[in-house]
């Protein structure tokens, strides 16, 4: 992409290759969580309505607050971010990794609802003829499950990854604004305005963000579309 | 192998006790829609698990509430051909056939599968996927999927129900194959007396969830049912004989019919004949185009409005024929009489093998 826009600068592309990287890395590893949780939801149990309340949440949580309390979890003078320093040589704060983990956060509900939808489309008695098939639980959900829910799972993922490129307020509360290891797209957009004669640079950052956002929501759509016509 | 059955379980006001037994073979499981039919099927394949009850399979006992006993379907080896098929989707017809194979405890030898696959008509579709499939062609690979699976016992719940009758028509001639070459029971689930009549050995009577009867299909299927509409006689004979102008002889307990069928010496045929195709004579005929006319002694006669549901025996085999009122009582038909049934035509099965 940077290639086919010459105009960018090199601070520019790295902020974008930043977010393209910060986004994967966060929807890759947040996917496999947020199935479970679909898959988890789709069946009654107590505290299904705490959990379902839970997954969205980060929807309506302000991200600043939300950056803020990951501040004081992950902060390395103490409690579980101490620990994770000084055991485990992790280190969150101010680190690329940190807005990974901001991003599964905020973009968890989006995979978990794509998936869900993909889910009750899903015909249940296929379950029971692979049952009747001698399949067992795991089997059922990596061959039968699982493979029928993939357009949900590439759509979540899809909308995720978006939603992850946009994201703002929890990164820089949380792992600040630095160039080259947390300052994305959005982030650098505000840099730009910061500074004196960057409105320039801003509308040509702004035009990259909102023309990635809706190449991969028509995208997600165009996938969902096809999930819900073959319910 | 047997399978033997007794199943007690209650959901709303719905009461289901039902026991019964089959052998290799078809067993039809008969009645209305809401009798309790697809419970029981969704209960032997383990889907759903009765209040109480015992499914014993060859010796293996797959469920006893008494000893805590519940095999999961998983683990269960019923075959179960739904409805409305259940292929999966994203699979190919040959991925379809060969799911239950792969994890079948003891696999179908190679051989075997294309076997499976010519007797069911499927060379041809195994790379294509179920979408691109007729209904007929589904309810076949349905079929050839839960056979690969080596079940013990299979369910075939209304597996023609959702096939207009043309695709009816293309499809039992396969059941009637797997019936004649099955070594394992085969439970038809079924409403519809006609495909019972065709395909089930033994049958078994549901009614508001209990049995309201079960026995040969012979016993079971020959007479009028409650409701007035017209029914028949269900029997086999065997071919004896063959003419050269293209008659098979068919011997049964009752006597001789002679069938416009190209069937072989030796083979079994299940003979259906209405009750509204039969004449009832005193006298031996003379001079009439039917093929068959068997002396009967008359069992009962029955007056309902203007007609009469007669009765008979043709030495161990039982007939019944719906004649006018007023026919019955100028020939003064009563029970014990020795009479003449004219049979103006007789519906066949095909061949089972002898």
């Amino acid at each position: 992409m940077p290639f086919s826009i010459p105009s960018l600068s090199p601070d520019e592309i790295q902020a974008l290759l930043l977010s393209l990287k910060i986004s994967s890395v966060a929807v890759a590893l947040s996917l496999p969580f947020a199935a479970a949780a679909a898959l988890l939801l789709r069946r009654n149990f107590i505290g299904k309505t705490l959990l379902d309340g839970i997954v969205h949440l980060p929807l309506v949580l302000p991200p600043v607050a939300m950056g803020f309390i990951l501040l004081t979890i992950f902060g390395t003078r103490a409690g579980l971010g101490a620990f994770l320093h000084d055991t485990l040589g992790v280190t969150l704060v101010f680190r690329w990794t940190g807005a990974v983990l901001a991003s599964m956060l905020f973009t968890f509900p989006f995979q978990v609802r794509a998936i869900r939808i993909a889910l009750e489309a899903q015909d249940r008695g296929l379950d029971d003829a692979a049952r009747t098939l001698g399949a067992g639980l795991w089997d059922r959900l990596f061959n039968i499950t699982l493979p029928l829910a993939l357009p949900g799972l590439v759509a979540g993922a899809i909308t995720a990854f978006a939603a992850s490129l946009g994201e703002f307020g929890a990164i820089i509360t949380f792992v600040s604004n630095i160039p080259g290891e947390t300052r994305t797209l959005p982030l650098a957009i505000y840099t730009a305005l910061q500074t004196p004669g960057g409105e320039a640079a801003a509308a040509r950052l702004s035009a990259l963000s909102i023309g990635l956002a809706l190449v991969f929501m028509l995208t997600a759509q165009l996938i969902m579309r096809r999930v819900e016509r073959r319910a | 192998m047997s399978l033997d059955v007794a199943l007690k379980h209650r959901f709303g006001g719905f009461a289901l006790d039902a026991a019964f037994s089959a052998d290799t073979g078809v067993t039809a499981l008969f009645g209305p829609s809401g009798a309790g039919k697809t419970s029981i099927v969704h209960m032997l394949a383990g889907l759903a698990r009765p209040d109480s009850g015992r499914i014993v399979i060859g010796g293996r006992t797959v469920l006893d509430t008494a000893k805590n006993i519940f095999v999961p379907p998983e683990q269960r080896r019923a075959g179960l051909v739904f409805q409305d098929a259940r292929l999966f989707p994203h699979m190919s017809v040959e991925k379809n056939l060969l799911f239950g194979w792969r994890r079948a405890p003891v696999r179908v030898p190679l051989g075997e599968i294309g076997r499976m696959v010519a007797m069911l008509g499927l060379e041809k579709f195994l790379k294509r996927h179920p979408r691109n499939l007729s209904g007929g062609e589904k309810s076949r690979v349905a079929l050839g999927r839960a056979l690969l699976s080596s079940p013990d016992y299979l369910l075939l719940d209304e597996p023609l129900a959702a096939l207009d009758a043309a695709r009816r028509d293309e499809i039992l001639p396969y059941l009637e194959r797997l019936r004649d070459i099955a070594r394992i029971p085969l439970i038809y689930v079924s409403h519809a007396r006609d495909e019972v009549a065709r395909l089930a050995d033994r049958v078994v009577m549901l009614d508001d969830g209990k049995v309201a009867g079960q026995g040969s299909a012979a016993e079971m299927l020959t007479g009028f049912s409650d409701n007035g509409s017209l029914l028949g006689a269900v029997l086999d004979g065997r071919v004896t004989g063959k003419t050269q102008d293209g008659l098979s002889e068919v011997s049964f307990d009752g006597g001789v019919l002679w069938i416009a069928a190209d069937s072989a010496v030796g083979s079994v045929l299940r003979l259906r004949i209405a009750a509204d195709e039969i004449l009832i004579a005193r006298e031996e005929p003379r001079g009439l185009s039917a093929n068959n006319i068997l002396a009967v002694t008359v069992a009962s006669v029955h007056f309902q409005d203007r007609w009469a549901d007669v009765d008979m025996h043709a030495g161990t085999a039982r007939l019944v024929a719906r004649i006018t009122a007023a026919s019955a009582r100028r020939l003064e038909l009563a029970p014990g009489l020795c009479a003449y049934a004219v049979i103006k035509s007789v519906r066949v099965g095909s061949p089972k093998a002898p």
